[in-house]
């Protein structure tokens, strides 16, 4: 039994203390838009925010996790889509197959908090989640777009 | 140009008559079954009437548009969608997409033709008649326009979707008239008149997808993603030695573990684990001994293979896949004046497509379902419907958004028959299977492995006098469809290599010319993977050019230039490229240029790539330029994001991309160990499209084969010593 806070909402879930975050996520909260890829901490599909930092879900037992902790999905970025992140994704077109793209997301959300305004070096230092299709180059323009939509909002 | 793309086992053919040609030729435009049924004709405010099999108008004016083809992030739904919308003369912000159901199809006498999605055709392989389809609905709509206001159907124009009655000012829109339309008889298809290009306002434009607001907040429920009311959750493993069979597993050992709720045999190779959620099912069966018969496969190894391959570079006697040109090669180049020879070779790759292999599926004594990320929604439901026992119309499909395709996804569709064989040990229950990372890398089916022996000689002015390449490899074909290999001689194999123009012809003329393919197979499963065959061989084509090119004295790309007089439309793009990337510009100290061209997938594809290599030889590509000419150009931005897609696909590959074979199986088991390029080692893409318009080429893989010659040149270029096989991180540069 654990309690979680995810996206403001507190949650018991009835699972085993060693049961990966994302998969207690994905099959007992029933929030999908965080993926499974690797399993091993690797390809970052599985990217969530907990207080703040993103951090891998998929490598973190929920065991470890307090109902203080406060879990941020893809689901509850924003409403609407409107987090500058979403808006310059949709406004450059990023997804192809859109798979990893919560995790990119949340992974260039969590990076804007922290430094509003990243260098390429930045972004190349926190954007390591893998994607296949490979939209890598507007996924950095994106980032930028991003800074400089939260700027000017 | 047809028959070298597979995209379905002889399962689907025994299912199907298939065949893209006989799919497009046969497609029965103009068949309008306007709904029947009172259920359905109630509902039809919502979901509007159907004018044609492609085309679905709303009341609203929202124009449905029908999708056969699947979706992996190539694209092909959004340019689909534009080139129905561009005949239709609808409003493009009206513009709803919507897949059809391989059943559907199956029902309705596949009117929407073949639903395979592979080599590059989901355009070019549906465009003439899904333009037909758009067309013939557009006249069907503006005839009952006329017919309601009892004009000619001369005097109406329509744009947007507004039909306007020039000499009364009259207006309507589909949306009023969608109802009559669907009741007229269609047109003759031989009076549909499909617009010139040059008159596209849709088409042609590089205008946004249609499917990315619900990838960008979770919403988008992928196969893995989906919930079934009473779903069970499977984790399966299947002997990790190719063609071995399971002997026999340990069930009392995890029987106390949570959730689990049975274990089953999964044909003769693998068992599977049912739990209530995935992570029950996916701890216990690694907790499980399992007890395999590895057969003969096990004394296979990487030296084995690469062994066996080499013996092929050299073999005589036996029925090659070849073509000539000119005189007698051999004999040339052993008496040319010069003489240059280099062996290369390229291993077996994974997919790793981001989503893992998964399906669910529910069988019942009358109904078997399955929901997949699936290439090839026909071949889906002939296994389906093979392995649950039920007929084809007792089947259904529901197509999901695939994370990622890459080929892995196609006829074979060997995961959904594990689901279905899983699934229907569980009479009514939907079970949903997902392959670990680990057993979809385990399972794959690889690119093919081959080495090429390459020789050419040179006169004494440099001029290049004969050429033979010999390809030595895994076939496709033998394991995917044999009936396609005659004589023991596979063609397929020597994609962008071949004599014919069309589809993947070799872009130079070499006064005498030899090329040979020598089958050596494995067993280890091959298989379609982005760009196949055009990757490999123009790596040892385009690698070896520059090593000629050098032996002649001559910079690369005049080298290739003065071989390419009778290939204009190869030689276009490498000078588009050439100039794109400024090629006699001094580039900054340290940093070299590569180049190359090759054609595949009915495209020609050049790069340019700027290279530097550190004294410790970590290599880093700076910039790449890719020219592509694929005929038409259905959406530039998309055709640019397919050739940044394929930049990435492509260097993940040079740079570290290798399966080896260890006792029979796959050593590399995660992205720790076959890693993937990240953001950070991603170069600046300039994608330069030289579209001629007299053509169809397929863009989702052609630009994939001149990314790795075109930094390897680069590399060569910097440090004087050519690279001759891959991955790079097993090559020593400094």
């Amino acid at each position: 039994m654990a309690k979680l806070n995810i996206n403001g909402k507190v949650r018991d879930v009835q699972v085993e203390a060693g049961t990966p975050l994302l998969w207690v996520i994905r099959e007992q909260v029933g929030l999908t838009g965080t993926k499974y890829g690797c399993g091993v901490a690797q390809c970052g599909a599985c990217s969530v925010h907990l207080n703040g930092e993103v951090v891998r879900s998929c490598s973190i037992p929920v065991g470890g996790v307090k109902a203080t902790d406060k879990i941020v999905t893809i689901e509850g970025l924003s409403a609407a889509s409107s987090h500058p992140v979403q808006k310059a994704w949709a406004e450059l077109d990023v997804p192809q197959c859109g798979y990893c793209q919560s995790g990119q997301i949340m992974a260039a959300a969590a990076l804007l908090r922290k430094n509003p305004k990243p260098s390429d070096g930045d972004i190349d230092a926190a954007m390591t989640n893998i994607c296949r299709c490979g939209t890598y180059q507007r996924i950095r323009a994106a980032v930028h777009m991003a800074a400089d939509m939260a700027k000017k909002a | 140009m047809k028959k070298r793309i597979i995209k379905a086992t002889n399962l689907s053919r025994r299912k199907f008559i298939v065949g893209s040609a006989a799919a497009g030729g046969g497609l029965a435009l103009g068949f309008n079954l306007p709904f029947i049924g009172t259920a359905e004709a109630a509902s039809a405010a919502k979901t509007g009437t159907e004018v044609n099999a492609w085309v679905v108008v709303r009341p609203d004016d929202t124009c449905v548009i029908r999708i056969a083809r699947s979706e992996m992030g190539q694209g092909t739904e959004t340019g689909l969608a534009q080139l129905v919308a561009e005949e239709l003369e609808c409003n493009w912000k009206k513009v709803v997409a919507e897949w059809v159901a391989p059943g559907q199809n199956l029902a309705r006498k596949r009117i929407w033709g073949d639903m395979a999605t592979g080599g590059s055709r989901g355009i070019r392989g549906s465009q003439d008649y899904v333009r037909r389809g758009g067309a013939t609905a557009r006249v069907m709509l503006l005839q009952a326009a006329a017919d309601q206001w009892k004009v000619p159907v001369g005097e109406l124009s329509v744009e947007n979707g507004v039909i306007t009655h020039g000499p009364s000012g009259r207006k309507i829109t589909y949306g009023k008239v969608a109802a009559a339309a669907a009741k007229l008889t269609p047109p003759d298809p031989k009076s549909i008149k499909l617009k010139d290009p040059k008159d596209w306002k849709i088409a042609g434009k590089p205008i946004k997808r249609l499917d990315t607001a619900m990838k960008l907040n979770g919403s988008l429920v992928y196969a893995i993603d989906l919930k079934l009311p009473g779903m069970l959750n499977a984790a399966v493993k299947a002997c990790p030695v190719f063609g071995g069979k399971l002997v026999s597993y340990d069930e009392a050992k995890i029987s106390g573990m949570p959730g689990v709720r049975r274990i089953v045999k999964v044909h003769d190779n693998a068992v599977a684990v049912v739990a209530d959620t995935w992570w029950h099912a996916k701890s216990a069966l690694e907790a499980m001994p399992i007890a395999w018969n590895d057969g003969s496969g096990a004394s296979q190894s990487s030296a084995t293979i690469a062994e066996r391959l080499r013996e092929g570079l050299t073999a005589t006697n036996e029925p090659f896949a070849s073509w000539q040109d000119g005189g007698d090669a051999l004999k040339t180049i052993a008496g040319a004046a010069k003489k240059v020879e280099a062996i290369y070779a390229t291993p077996f790759l994974a997919h790793a497509t981001m989503e893992p292999n998964n399906c669910t599926a529910r069988v019942t004594a009358d109904r078997a379902e399955v929901w997949v990320p699936t290439q090839s929604a026909e071949a889906a439901l002939a296994v389906t419907s093979e392995e649950s026992g039920l007929p084809l119309e007792k089947c259904e499909v529901h197509k999901h958004v695939l994370g990622g395709g890459f080929g892995r996804r196609g006829g074979t569709q060997d995961y959904t028959r594990q689901a279905v064989a899983i699934a229907k040990q569980f009479p009514g229950v939907p079970i949903k299977m997902i392959w670990s990372r680990e057993e979809d890398m385990a399972h794959d089916f690889y690119r093919p492995i081959s080495q090429c022996k390459l020789s050419a000689g040179l006169d004494e002015s440099g001029k290049l006098v004969g050429m033979h390449i010999r390809l030595s490899g895994q076939s496709i074909n033998a394991y995917l469809n044999p009936g396609a290999i005659k004589d023991g001689r596979d063609v397929r194999q020597l994609q962008g290599l071949y004599k014919e123009p069309g589809d993947a012809q070799f872009g130079y003329t070499v006064p005498n010319l030899l090329v040979e393919y020598a089958m050596r197979n494995t067993h280890v499963p091959v298989g379609p993977w982005r760009g196949v065959n055009t990757n490999q061989n123009g790596v040892y084509l385009e690698c070896f050019m520059d090593e000629v090119a050098r032996a002649a004295g001559k910079d690369p790309l005049e080298f290739r230039r003065e071989l390419m007089a009778k290939h204009p439309k190869h030689l276009a793009v490498l000078n588009a490229a050439a100039e794109k990337a400024e090629y006699g510009k001094p580039l900054p100290a340290g940093v070299y240029r590569g180049i190359a061209q090759f054609m595949g997938y009915a495209s020609y594809s050049a790069a340019v790539a700027e290279v530097s290599v550190s004294g410790e030889g970590k290599v880093k590509v700076h910039r790449i330029v890719i020219a592509i000419d694929c005929g038409h150009a259905v959406n530039p931005q998309q055709i640019a994001a397919q050739v940044e897609g394929s930049v990435v696909y492509g260097l993940s590959a040079t740079f570290y991309g290798e399966c080896t074979v260890k006792n029979g199986c796959i050593a590399e088991s995660n992205f720790h160990d076959y890693r993937m390029l990240r953001l950070a080692e991603m170069p600046k893409v300039e994608t330069v499209i030289v579209p001629s318009y007299d053509f169809w080429g397929g863009v989702g893989e052609p630009t994939i084969c001149v990314v790795a010659p075109s930094v390897m040149n680069a590399i060569y270029a910097a440090t004087g010593k050519p690279v001759r096989s891959l991955p790079l991180k097993n090559v020593k540069l400094a």
